[in-house]
């Protein structure tokens, strides 16, 4: 907005030291973004159009053939959306997805926390080693991920269960349809914690130490500093990382796609994107799975928005 | 100043006793210790595993090392002719090519979106923002049928365009171009008589190298680890790349042991590469650029 009125009295920012008259030649900048904006529209825009336009049509026998006529496309209007929202197995899923999201984005976003501030404490030794090591997990497919952690999870290979066996307990079986929610958040806690993690602990390593040295000058213990000036001083990336950790996981579909052939607790409608794919895949109903990856789109765009819009009036009240 | 001002207060017997962090108690290293066999235990898990033939598998203690790492290797890397040294390429193919022309058009967009006004500048670059926030899986299915549309799918194509374009990546070269390339330098070059494409080659492209490392690197491992969308465009086995190979080695191993040992000793081989870039790359990073772009 501000680039596009040219009101000269009015200083933009303060890079005023920017002369007028040294304005480059005006196609570059154009150029430079043709092709990311090619690519966007092919990609991105033209993607979203074409499901949003499959949502409102459906594929109806065309009335008075008696049930002998070619499937043909009609408008439908918001049916399609009706239907998503009021499928029983849609709503399942989310409630699935929800349940999952409710353990996995604290989790995950509190354990990088403790890590990034322990990590930051003077006189931890090794922090180099261990950083790495929790880092590691961030490198993995999702798909190699789930298939290591679903060994690990059954009863036949799972370490666990030779110990607990071993000494006369019962055997746990985590892929049970009582726990196999929170044995997916596991995989995907243990893969996203440490990008989580360095991404914190760069934040915090940005701020100037003289900081802290003050603090403990005034006898603050290390927890005082952590709660107190640490967690609000890397405030912003806490909010990137909520948002990562949301987006991140209204996605799932990796890992309980891999872990299916180790178990039949994972339906092929367990999670919403997996319901799109299955609806558009198996169950031919392309106009279907179109509306409710749109939902899906809709919901994560909101999600987004309001996360952010919520965090920063916060950080503007403070 | 600081630190005559430390000192004083480190040996100064104050009424309240300053807290000697250095010399604090363990369990914060140990806690760090824990959660970093945590993030190790599966992998260890797979280089047993890997050792393991089809009978051991799943009659010895997992963590015992097996027989078969040798007859594992070969069975993997002679299926279907080979099909697994195909993975690999492709898996290359997707990731380098992807990342690389991803950086490219990221570079030139972030670059104009920071060092130009121009009108509609900012409109872009707001329509760029909201397409970072759209959910990269739930366009796929979308993209599976413009891809359809256009008669690539089950080609390279297929997978590698849409991984060019990403809006994260085009917002990071953003900040990093706003942050590191001063317009002054800038100017002098076309004061100089510079033209606008050899000013980005020759002085904006090798300022924003370091940034540009980190976009590479996030993107690759994205792309990487990208499952669904080779999923959905391919059909053609040797085009699949490593993890959608994997995946349907574990799929139709169901219950035959051979296949599991294979898929098994095929994630070992896959993770050594990514590991290694890992631990090699790790100093190159410059994730402050992510926290520092939430400010801008």
């Amino acid at each position: 907005m501000r680039a596009t009125s040219a009101s000269p009295p009015v200083p933009d920012h303060g890079r005023i030291r920017t002369p007028r008259h040294r304005v480059p030649a005006p196609i570059a900048p154009y150029l430079f973004l043709l092709p990311a904006i090619v690519l966007f529209l092919l990609f991105l825009v033209a993607p979203i159009g074409y499901a949003v336009v499959l949502s409102l049509f459906g594929q109806r026998v065309p009335a008075g053939s008696g049930g002998y006529g070619a499937r043909e496309q009609t408008f439908v209007g918001l049916d399609n959306y009706v239907t998503s929202l009021t499928d029983p197995e849609f709503v399942a899923s989310v409630g699935r997805l929800g349940l999952y999201a409710v353990i996995v984005i604290p989790c995950t976003l509190g354990i990088a926390l403790l890590f990034a501030l322990l990590l930051d404490l003077p006189g931890i030794r090794g922090a180099r080693i261990w950083r790495t090591g929790i880092l590691l997990p961030y490198a993995i497919p999702g798909v190699i991920a789930a298939m290591m952690w679903g060994f690990l999870y059954l009863p036949s290979t799972s370490p666990v269960n030779a110990v607990l066996t071993g000494v006369g307990l019962p055997a746990v079986e985590p892929l049970a349809s009582g726990s196999v929610i929170a044995a997916l958040a596991n995989i995907s806690v243990w893969g996203s914690l440490g990008f989580n993690m360095v991404i914190m602990f760069t934040a915090l390593r940005a701020v100037p130490a003289e900081v802290y040295e003050a603090a403990r000058i005034d006898g603050c213990s290390e927890f005082d500093i952590a709660v107190r000036i640490k967690i609000p001083l890397i405030a912003p990336s806490l909010v990137l990382t909520s948002l990562f950790a949301l987006i991140g996981t209204l996605q799932a579909y990796a890992e309980p796609t891999a872990l299916r052939p180790l178990t039949d607790t994972i339906s092929s409608t367990f999670f919403p994107l997996m319901k799109v794919n299955t609806d558009a895949f198996t169950n031919d109903n392309i106009n279907g799975a179109a509306a409710t990856a749109v939902i899906i789109a809709g919901f994560t765009l909101a999600a987004s928005a309001i996360l952010l819009r919520v965090t920063r009036d916060r950080s503007d009240a403070s | 100043m600081t630190t005559a001002t430390l000192r004083a207060g480190a040996t100064a017997p104050g009424a309240a006793v300053p807290r000697r962090p250095r010399r604090g108690s363990p369990i914060p290293t140990v806690i760090l210790v824990v959660g970093a066999a945590y993030c190790l235990s599966p992998l260890v898990w797979v280089v047993m595993a890997s050792t393991k033939s089809p009978q051991e598998l799943f009659s010895t203690f997992t963590l015992a090392p097996g027989t078969g790492f040798l007859s594992n290797l070969e069975k993997l890397f002679t299926m279907q002719n080979g099909v697994f040294l195909s993975w690999i390429g492709n898996t290359m193919v997707y990731s380098l090519g992807g990342s690389v022309l991803c950086v490219l058009v990221s570079a030139l967009a972030g670059y104009a979106l920071a060092k130009f006004r121009f009108p509609g500048r900012d409109t872009m670059f707001r329509i760029l923002l909201g397409g970072v926030l759209i959910p990269g899986i739930a366009l796929a299915i979308p993209q599976y049928f413009v891809m359809a549309g256009l008669g690539l799918t089950n080609t390279y194509w297929a997978v590698l365009l849409p991984m060019v374009i990403s809006p994260f990546s085009i917002f990071l070269c953003r900040v990093y171009a706003t942050s590191s390339l001063s317009s002054d330098l800038l100017e002098a070059a076309r004061i100089d008589g510079a033209g606008e494409f050899s000013i980005f080659r020759r002085i904006a492209l090798p300022i924003m190298v370091p940034g540009l490392v980190t976009v590479f690197l996030l993107h690759f491992i994205g792309t990487w680890n990208n499952f669904l969308l080779p999923y959905l465009m391919l059909s053609n086995e040797r085009l699949y790349p490593l993890t959608l190979g994997l995946f349907t080695l574990l799929s139709t191993g169901d219950g035959k042991e051979l296949l599991y040992t294979t898929a098994i000793v095929g994630a070992f081989v896959s993770l050594i590469p990514l590991v290694a870039l890992m631990l090699f790359l790790q100093r190159f990073w410059k994730l402050d650029l992510i926290s520092g772009g939430l400010k801008g």
